[in-house]
C-alpha cells in the first residue's frame, strides 16, 4: 500500500452483497481541499462508495487510506473522529429537536458519555453554532424545531451538522435534491464557500450544478470508475456519453 | 444393562426430544412468519396455542357426551377446528389492533401482552382454572413396539406426523401460492408491493391470522403429550421466541433447525440434570449465543 | 430570583416539588402506618419505573427484565438480612445451627461460599447496586454492540427473566426456592418491623426516589439526555456524529439497573421478604405498564402511575380478583393505542393547555381594561402589537409542548 499525500486514497476497493459486486476494484484519490463530484447512473455504486468510506458498509477487499491512515477496519464513530462527516441522500436531522440543539449536539466535544454528562453549553459552543448557522442562512431559526424546517432548509441544516465538526473530508450525498431553483443558488455559494480548507466529495445528478461547483468529476458505472477529469472533459467521453444515453 | 438397552433408552429419549421439537416447531412455525412478515411479535401467541387445546378439549368433551360412537374420528376434525378457531381469533386481533401499530412494535409488544392477560382469565371464567386433558381415540393411545424394551408412543409419532404436515404446507404455500407470492413480495419491499397493486393490509392480515391458526394447531399437538391449563400458552412463549429469533427471523429452514436443536439441547441435558436445570442450561446457551450472534443461525446479507 | 425560577424550570423541580410533597407531608398524614407501608412498596417499583422512563422512553429501548435487576437487587437485601435472622441462638432447633431455615430443610450443613461475604453490610450494600449493574453491562455491552435493539433486546431480556427465575426455583438449597427468603426481622440489630422503623425505612424509600428522580432529570437536561433523544430517532446520524451509540444506550441501561437494584434492596427492607415473584416475566412487564401508565417520557408521570396501578392491583385483587386481569388487559390495550403518552401526556395535551387558555383570557380581560383606561393615547401602533402578540404566543408554547414530551 503506498504512502500518498492524498487526502483520501482507495485502493482496489470491493464489496459484494452475496456475490453482487456492488464496488468492484475501484481506484480513486482525491486531493487535498479538492472538490470531487462523482456522478454515473442509478446503481453505479456511488452512495455504497460513500458508505464504505465513512463505515456504514465494511469492505469485502480493499484499502482505504484517510490521511495515512487505514480505515477499512475501524468503528464508524472513530473514522468521524479523525475528520471525516457524511451528509445522507435523505436529511437525516433530529426534527423533534430545536436547530440550535442540532448544531449543539454536533460540536465534537462531550463525545464519550462521561464527556456528554460534563458537557456545558458554554460561550464557545454557543459562539460556533452562530457562525455555522449564518453559514447555512437559518441563524434567524435556531430556536424553531428542525422538524419544521422546510426540505431544503434540512439539507443545509445537516450540512450546518457537519460543518461543526470541522471535518477534513466532507462527504454530500445529493445535496441539493428537492430544492427549488433558488435554493440550488444559494446551496452552490455554500458549498464554494465551505469547501476551503478542506476536501469535498459531492454526489449529485444536476449537471448544470456539478458544472458550477466541480473541480473534477469521476463518472462512475457498475461499480467501477468510467472516466475522471474536469467537466468538459468527460463530457466529450464517447464512454461517458454511450452509458448515459446508451441505456 | 447391556448395549442394545442403551440403544433403546438413547433412542426414546431422542425421541421424547423430537415430541418437544415438534411443539416447538409449531409455536416458532406461526410466530416465525407473523415475525418474518411484518416485524411483530405477538406475546398472545401462546394464548391462541391454548385456544386450539381447549378447541380438543371441548370436542372431545361433546363427542363423549352426544356422540360417543364417533370418538375414533373426532380428533382430525377438532384439529381443523382448532385451526379455524384461532384462525378467527387472529383476524380479528389484526383488525381491531395489530394494524394500528405497525409502526410502533414495541407497543404491539404490551398491547398483545394485553390480549394475553385478558384471554387468560376468559380461559380461567368460562373453562375453569383447573388443568384439563381431552379424551383421546384409541389410536393416540398405548405405543408402537418395534423390538422388545423400545417403546415409541403413538401419540409422540402423531405430534411428529402433523408437525411435518403443517411445516411442509407451509413452505409449499410461501413458495407456491398467491398468498406466500405476496408475502414475499410485501417482506422484501412493501412499499413497492404496495404500488403493485397487493393488498398489503390484507396480507398482513392473512398472514397473521394464518400465524394464529397454526398455533391453534400446535395447542392441539401439545394436548395429546401434556394437560391444558389457563397459563399454558404462557410457558412455552418465550421458548417459541427463541426458537425464532436462533434460527434467523427471515428463514424459516432456520426455525425448524434451531427448533429441533433446542429441543435436542433440552431432553439431552435433562438426561443428566433436574428438568428445570436443563431448560435454565437450555436457554443460557441460547442466550449467550444471540449475545454474539444476534442474527441467529441463518441470516441473509443485504445492503441495508 | 430569576436564577432560581430558571432552575425550577429547567429540571422541572416545581413537578418533582408537588410530588415530594405529596409523599413526605400529604400520604404520611392521611395514611395509617399499615397503608403508608403498602405505599413505601409501591414506591420500590417506582425505581424501576423510573428507570424504564430512562431507557424505554428516553432511549427507545425496551427492556422486558427489569425485575431481574429489581431481584438481584432484593434478594443481595434479603441475604444479608436473612444471615442476620438465622442467627445459631434462634436456629438452634435446625439440624445445623447458623445457617438459614430453607438451607437446613434442603439438607445443607454449611453455609455456601457466595454467601459468607453478605454477612457484611457494606458489602451487601455495594452488591446491592453492583450486582444488578454488572450483569446489566454484561448484556447490554455484548447487545448493543452489535446494534441489537428494539424487539430483539426486548425478547433476550425477557429470556434472562425466565432464566433467573427457573435458577432461584430449581436451587432452593441456595436459594429459598418458589417461597423465597422470608422472615427478614432485624439490620444490624435495628427491628425492622416496629411502626417506627417503616416510618423510617418509608422515609428513606422516598428520599431516595426523589434522589434518583432528580438525577435521571440532570442527565435528562444535559448533552446525554439530548443525544438519547437524537439516537432514538436517528441512530445513524448520531454514529457518523462521531458518537458511539452503543456506550450511551449501556451506559442508561445499566443506570437503571442500579436504580431497580436499590428498589429492591428497599422492598426487602420494607416489606419483610422477597421472592422469585418479583424477578420473572410476568411481573418484569408489569414494571413497563407502570411506567406507560404514567407517560414513559414522564419521571413524574412513573411514580403516579406506578402508585396508581398498584393501588389499583391492591382493591381489585381483593375485592373482585377476577375483573383485576381484565382491568390490566385494558390498561395495557389502552395506554399502547389510545394514550402512549400516559398521565403525563394528558396533563401535557388538556390540562395545560386549558390552564394556559384561562390564565390569557383572564390577562386578556386586564389587558382590554387598561386598553379602555389609555384610549385617549391610541394610536396605529396598537394594531400591529396585537397582530404579533398571537405569532409570539404560539412559538413558545408549541416549544413547551416539545419539553414537556422530553419531561
Amino acid at each position: 500500500m503506498s504512502n500518498t499525500d492524498f487526502a483520501i486514497a482507495i485502493e482496489d476497493l470491493t464489496v459484494s452483497f452475496d456475490g453482487f459486486k456492488a464496488i468492484d476494484g475501484l481506484n480513486l484519490y482525491i486531493d487535498q481541499n479538492e472538490l470531487r463530484v462523482i456522478i454515473g447512473p442509478n446503481g453505479a455504486g456511488k452512495t455504497t462508495l460513500l458508505d464504505l468510506i465513512c463505515g456504514k458498509t465494511r469492505a469485502t477487499a480493499g484499502s482505504i487510506k484517510f490521511k495515512n491512515i487505514e480505515l477499512t477496519k475501524m468503528a464508524e464513530f472513530k473514522r468521524v473522529r479523525l475528520g471525516i462527516g457524511r451528509k445522507f441522500q435523505t436529511p437525516s436531522i433530529y426534527e423533534n429537536l430545536t436547530v440550535f440543539q442540532n448544531l449543539e449536539v454536533s460540536f465534537p466535544k462531550g463525545r464519550s458519555v462521561m464527556g456528554a454528562l460534563a458537557f456545558k453549553c458554554n460561550d464557545e459552543v454557543k459562539a460556533r453554532v452562530q457562525v455555522v448557522a449564518e453559514d447555512i442562512m437559518l441563524a434567524d431559526r435556531l430556536d424553531l424545531e428542525a422538524g419544521l424546517l422546510s426540505h431544503g432548509q434540512k439539507q443545509w441544516l445537516e450540512i450546518g451538522m457537519l460543518l461543526m465538526q470541522s471535518p477534513e473530508l466532507l462527504m454530500l450525498d445529493e445535496p441539493i435534491a428537492g430544492m427549488s431553483a433558488r435554493e440550488r443558488e444559494l446551496t452552490a455559494e455554500l458549498l464554494q464557500r465551505i469547501c476551503k480548507g478542506r476536501s469535498v466529495i459531492v454526489i449529485e445528478h444536476d449537471m448544470e450544478f456539478v458544472k458550477r461547483i466541480a473541480h473534477k468529476v469521476t463518472v462512475m458505472h457498475q461499480g467501477k470508475i468510467l472516466a475522471e477529469g474536469p467537466m468538459a472533459k468527460v463530457q466529450a467521453d464517447p464512454n461517458v456519453i454511450d452509458v448515459y444515453l446508451g441505456h | 444393562m447391556n448395549f442394545s438397552d442403551l440403544l433403546n433408552i438413547g433412542l426414546m429419549q431422542g425421541f421424547a426430544g423430537l415430541s418437544l421439537f415438534a411443539v416447538l416447531l409449531l409455536m416458532g412455525l406461526g410466530l416465525a412468519i407473523i415475525f418474518g412478515q411484518m416485524g411483530v411479535i405477538n406475546m398472545a401467541h401462546g394464548e391462541f396455542m391454548a385456544i386450539g387445546a381447549y378447541t380438543i378439549y371441548l370436542g372431545s368433551q361433546l363427542t363423549e357426551q352426544y356422540a360417543p360412537s364417533l370418538m375414533p374420528v373426532y380428533f382430525p376434525l377438532a384439529v381443523i377446528l382448532a385451526f379455524c378457531f384461532a384462525f378467527a381469533g387472529g383476524w380479528l386481533i389484526e383488525w381491531s389492533l395489530i394494524r394500528h401499530l405497525y409502526k410502533r412494535p414495541l407497543d404491539t409488544l404490551l398491547a398483545t401482552w394485553g390480549i394475553s392477560l385478558a384471554m387468560q382469565q376468559c380461559f380461567r371464567t368460562f373453562i375453569g382454572p383447573k388443568e384439563v386433558s381431552p379424551t383421546l381415540p384409541d389410536w393416540l393411545l398405548g405405543s408402537w413396539a418395534p423390538v422388545s424394551g423400545l417403546d415409541i408412543p403413538r401419540n409422540g409419532m402423531f405430534v411428529l406426523a402433523l408437525t411435518a404436515v403443517v411445516t411442509c404446507g407451509v413452505l409449499l404455500a410461501l413458495s407456491k401460492s398467491r398468498w406466500g407470492l405476496r408475502v414475499r413480495a410485501t417482506v422484501s419491499n412493501r412499499v413497492m408491493a404496495n404500488a403493485t397493486g397487493i393488498d398489503t393490509r390484507k396480507t398482513d392480515r392473512l398472514t397473521f391470522a394464518i400465524g394464529c391458526g397454526i398455533a391453534g394447531v400446535a395447542g392441539a399437538a401439545f394436548t395429546t403429550i401434556g394437560s391444558t391449563g389457563p397459563t399454558s400458552g404462557q410457558l412455552y412463549i418465550v421458548d417459541s421466541f427463541l426458537v425464532v429469533t436462533f434460527g434467523g427471523a427471515a428463514s424459516l429452514l432456520g426455525t425448524v433447525v434451531s427448533a429441533f436443536g433446542i429441543a435436542q439441547t433440552q431432553s439431552l441435558a435433562e438426561f443428566f440434570m433436574p428438568g428445570s436445570m436443563a431448560k435454565m442450561l437450555t436457554l443460557t446457551l441460547i442466550v449467550v449465543i444471540l449475545m454474539m450472534r444476534p442474527q441467529g443461525l441463518f441470516a441473509s446479507k443485504v445492503r441495508r | 430570583m430569576t436564577a432560581l425560577r430558571d432552575l425550577i424550570k429547567r429540571y422541572q423541580l416545581a413537578s418533582v416539588l408537588v410530588l415530594t410533597l405529596l409523599l413526605a407531608v400529604v400520604l404520611p398524614l392521611t395514611l395509617d402506618i399499615f397503608r403508608l407501608n403498602l405505599v413505601g412498596k409501591y414506591l420500590t417499583y417506582a425505581f424501576v419505573a423510573v428507570g424504564l422512563v430512562m431507557v424505554w422512553g428516553y432511549g427507545g429501548v425496551l427492556s422486558l427484565g427489569q425485575g431481574v435487576f429489581f431481584g438481584l437487587g432484593g434478594y443481595a437485601m434479603a441475604m444479608f438480612l436473612k444471615l442476620e435472622a438465622s442467627d445459631p441462638i434462634t436456629t438452634k432447633i435446625q439440624s445445623t445451627p447458623g445457617i438459614p431455615d430453607f438451607m437446613d430443610w434442603n439438607q445443607l450443613t454449611a453455609l455456601p461460599l457466595f454467601w459468607e461475604p453478605f454477612k457484611s453490610l457494606p458489602f451487601t450494600l455495594i452488591a446491592v447496586i453492583a450486582v444488578p449493574t454488572l450483569l446489566a453491562w454484561i448484556i447490554s455491552y455484548a447487545m448493543f454492540k452489535r446494534r441489537v435493539g428494539g424487539v430483539y433486546f426486548a425478547i433476550i431480556t425477557q429470556a434472562v427473566a425466565l432464566i433467573l427465575t427457573v435458577l432461584i426455583i430449581g436451587q432452593q438449597g441456595y436459594t429459598g426456592g418458589v417461597n423465597g427468603m422470608t422472615d427478614l426481622k432485624t439490620m444490624l440489630g435495628w427491628d425492622t418491623r416496629t411502626n417506627g422503623a417503616k416510618y423510617i425505612l418509608y422515609y428513606v424509600c422516598v428520599a431516595l426516589l426523589i434522589g434518583s428522580i432528580l438525577l435521571c432529570r440532570w442527565i435528562q437536561t444535559g448533552k446525554a439526555g439530548t443525544l438519547l433523544l437524537a439516537m432514538r430517532d436517528k441512530e445513524d446520524r448520531v454514529r457518523f456524529s462521531g458518537y458511539d451509540v452503543a456506550n450511551f444506550r449501556v451506559f442508561t441501561f445499566c443506570l437503571t439497573a442500579a436504580l431497580s437494584g436499590i428498589g429492591g434492596a428497599l422492598f426487602s427492607l420494607q416489606v419483610g421478604f422477597m421472592s422469585p415473584s418479583f424477578v420473572g416475566i410476568v411481573p418484569s412487564i408489569e414494571m413497563v405498564i407502570f411506567a406507560a401508565v404514567g407517560g414513559r417520557m414522564s419521571l413524574v408521570g412513573a411514580v403516579y402511575g406506578t402508585l396508581l396501578v398498584n393501588a389499583g392491583k391492591t382493591f381489585f385483587s381483593e375485592s373482585f380478583p377476577d375483573l383485576w386481569l381484565f382491568l390490566m388487559a385494558a390498561l395495557f390495550i389502552g395506554v399502547t393505542m389510545a394514550f402512549p403518552m400516559g398521565l403525563a401526556g394528558l396533563w401535557q395535551d388538556h390540562v395545560v393547555p386549558w390552564w394556559a387558555k384561562r390564565r390569557s383570557e383572564m390577562r386578556k380581560d386586564k389587558a382590554a381594561a387598561a386598553r379602555r383606561a389609555a384610549e385617549d393615547d391610541a394610536s396605529g401602533a396598537a394594531p400591529e402589537a396585537a397582530a404579533k402578540a398571537p405569532r409570539a404566543a404560539g412559538t413558545p408554547e408549541r416549544l413547551g409542548d416539545v419539553a414537556g414530551q422530553r419531561a
